[in-house]
């Protein structure tokens, strides 16, 4: 479990985190929710140590984040940034290939070789393999960044709006892909999503952000309803039961 | 042998040895080397033998320090067109230059000798890169604009000032600070010399053993941090190393700033890989290859002397334009 308590964190005289209380749990897909500018990724990159917090502490399994080495960290959680830009020109498989570094620090064994392997094939990037990253499609360079964090192999898994540039297909396999690893691999996933459709399809979880601030959070079903959604967004949302399942309605 | 030559075959473990590539580049370097000794039959003459070694030396020195120096800078700022010259840490290094000898001459202290000197200017050079480039790479590492602006401004900064100071020294002193003021590939001391290489085979050990973490590097602060790669005391050290590089060819010649962008450049062109146990003997080689075949054909062939620093200026600004032009800066 993370525990996140009094989180704060400002720039440039700006708050971008403000007092953030709430916790992450385990075995879980938790979906970071909110209007723009809510500081979703800036929590994600707090937990991830990719931003510097000012004041709070996180805790993953009771163990305090700054006592964790960057080593084990790695092991730990694999985090996926909303923007991937790579300076140097390298192949998908190396991208790959460093997933595992944590792990094998540059040593690549076969056991590395095959989960290297089998993450091409779970994103659909084995006809991929061989081209570098900058003569990629958008989606194509997000799987593939979203493959390497599969390869680290690591319990925890931030992910910041990874559907943002797949199409239909594969932003529904990726979260079909989540599920299996929460399910099959007690992997835990926190995500930043933007659609409320696939937050009300795939998340067990709700965290939901205005402001630097959590404005409620708990499980999807009895958090998610038409206020408190419309409410976050400040936008007229109409909850849909089509077949038990729950769509939102908020285009018109 | 064909797996590291061949770049279908990426993840392959890494064997610098086995790449055709690096041998050919040794092989052309050593004849290239054996060029510039021998010709006109030098080998009857052990004093002209012995003059064309320490160059060589010199030459083989400078060259590597310039590759390795400008693959790790541009490691670094994730970039392919920057380099440490452009960036200012020539014009730094004659600014402690300069610093040092003014003090020691208000202080009246005794004139050292060429090693003590050299390894203060060094240790002074590190300090002063660290102080100032790792808060400016702190800072504007995502805006490559601003940190070539910062760069120009802060060479600009360096060099004013480093005149200022030389137009209060007096001649005899300012005769110290003069030598390493301009690119010239001849009159290299010998002591010194085997000091830079000395201080240069420490960085390259400690190299030796991090280049797979380089490659790490590459991928930007936030995804090698999200690996567990410790970023910042590595880029730390690795300032340090490509300050303490660039001192000890400022100081054997004189600032070259095309070289290493001309280097890099035509290393990626050939080993199209972003693997440091490649790029940095490759670099190295390169690099030699580019002084000791230009300094041969200049001094042998056309028998001018000093003319190398400016051609391979005026190549690697050439290349620099056009880089530019093709808007290579990203």
């Amino acid at each position: 479990m993370i525990e996140i308590s009094n989180l704060s964190y400002s720039i440039a005289g700006q708050q971008i985190l403000d007092g953030i209380n709430t916790h992450l749990q385990r075995n879980q897909i938790t979906a970071l929710i909110g209007p723009n500018g809510a500081g979703k990724s800036t929590l994600l990159g707090a937990i991830g140590r990719q931003v510097d917090i000012n004041t709070g502490q996180i805790k993953i399994d009771g163990e305090d984040l700054q006592n964790i080495t960057p080593q084990d960290q790695a092991r730990l959680m694999a985090i996926v940034a909303q923007h991937l830009h790579v300076g140097s020109r390298i192949r998908v498989v190396d991208l790959l290939g460093f997933g595992r570094w944590p792990h094998a620090k540059g040593r690549l064994g076969p056991q590395d070789h095959f989960i290297i392997q089998s993450a091409l094939a779970q994103f659909d990037l084995t006809d991929l393999e061989n081209r570098f990253l900058d003569e990629l499609s958008g989606g194509q360079r997000q799987r593939a960044f979203l493959a390497m964090a599969h390869a680290q192999d690591a319990d925890w898994l931030l992910l910041d709006e990874p559907l943002n540039n797949l199409d239909l297909k594969h932003g529904r396999s990726l979260m079909a892909h989540l599920r299996q690893m929460v399910s099959e691999k007690s992997k835990s996933v926190v995500v930043v999503l933007h659609d409320l459709n696939f937050t009300l399809a795939w998340a067990d979880q709700i965290v939901a952000m205005r402001d630097g601030q959590v404005v409620f959070a708990g499980p999807t079903t009895t958090v998610a309803t038409s206020e408190a959604l419309s409410d976050l967004y400040q936008t007229p949302i109409e909850l849909l039961n089509l077949n038990g399942h729950f769509f939102a309605q908020y285009h018109r | 042998m064909s797996d590291a030559v061949s770049p279908s075959r990426p993840l392959a473990r890494l064997n610098p040895l086995k790449d055709q590539r690096l041998w050919a580049l040794g092989v052309a370097l050593l004849g290239a080397s054996a060029l510039f000794v021998f010709w006109g039959g030098a080998w009857r003459s052990a004093y002209i033998l012995e003059l064309r070694v320490v160059k060589l030396a010199g030459l083989l020195c400078v060259g590597s320090a310039i590759g390795v120096a400008t693959v790790l800078f541009q490691t670094l700022t994730n970039n392919r067109i920057l380099t440490p010259t452009i960036m200012g840490f020539d014009a730094l290094f004659l600014l402690m230059k300069t610093i040092l000898v003014f003090v020691a001459g208000v202080l009246a202290l005794p004139v050292l000798g060429a090693t003590p000197t050299f390894l203060a200017d060094t240790t002074v050079m590190i300090l002063a890169t660290l102080a100032i480039f790792a808060a400016v790479l702190r800072r504007a590492r995502h805006d490559i604009q601003l940190l070539v602006l910062v760069g120009v401004i802060f060479g600009l900064l360096f060099r004013t000032l480093a005149g200022f100071l030389q137009r209060l020294l007096d001649p005899s002193q300012f005769a110290i600070v003069q030598a390493d003021m301009f690119a010239t590939f001849s009159g290299m001391d010998q002591r010194s010399l085997a000091v830079a290489a000395m201080v240069m085979a420490c960085f390259f050990l400690w190299l030796a053993s991090r280049y797979a973490v380089l490659d790490v590097m590459a991928l930007g602060r936030d995804q090698a941090r999200a690996l567990g790669v410790p970023y910042d005391r590595l880029q730390l050290q690795i300032l340090a190393a490509i300050a303490a590089l660039v001192s000890v060819s400022t100081a054997l010649v004189g600032p070259l700033a095309f070289l290493g962008l001309l280097v890099t450049a035509l290393t990626h062109a050939l080993m199209r890989s972003h693997r440091h146990g490649l790029l940095l003997p490759a670099a190295s080689l390169i690099s030699c290859l580019i002084l000791v075949v230009g300094q041969t054909v200049f001094e042998r062939v056309f028998s001018l002397n000093s003319s190398l620093a400016v051609v391979i200026e005026f190549c690697g600004g050439l290349l620099f334009l056009f880089l530019l032009a093709r808007g290579h800066i990203k």
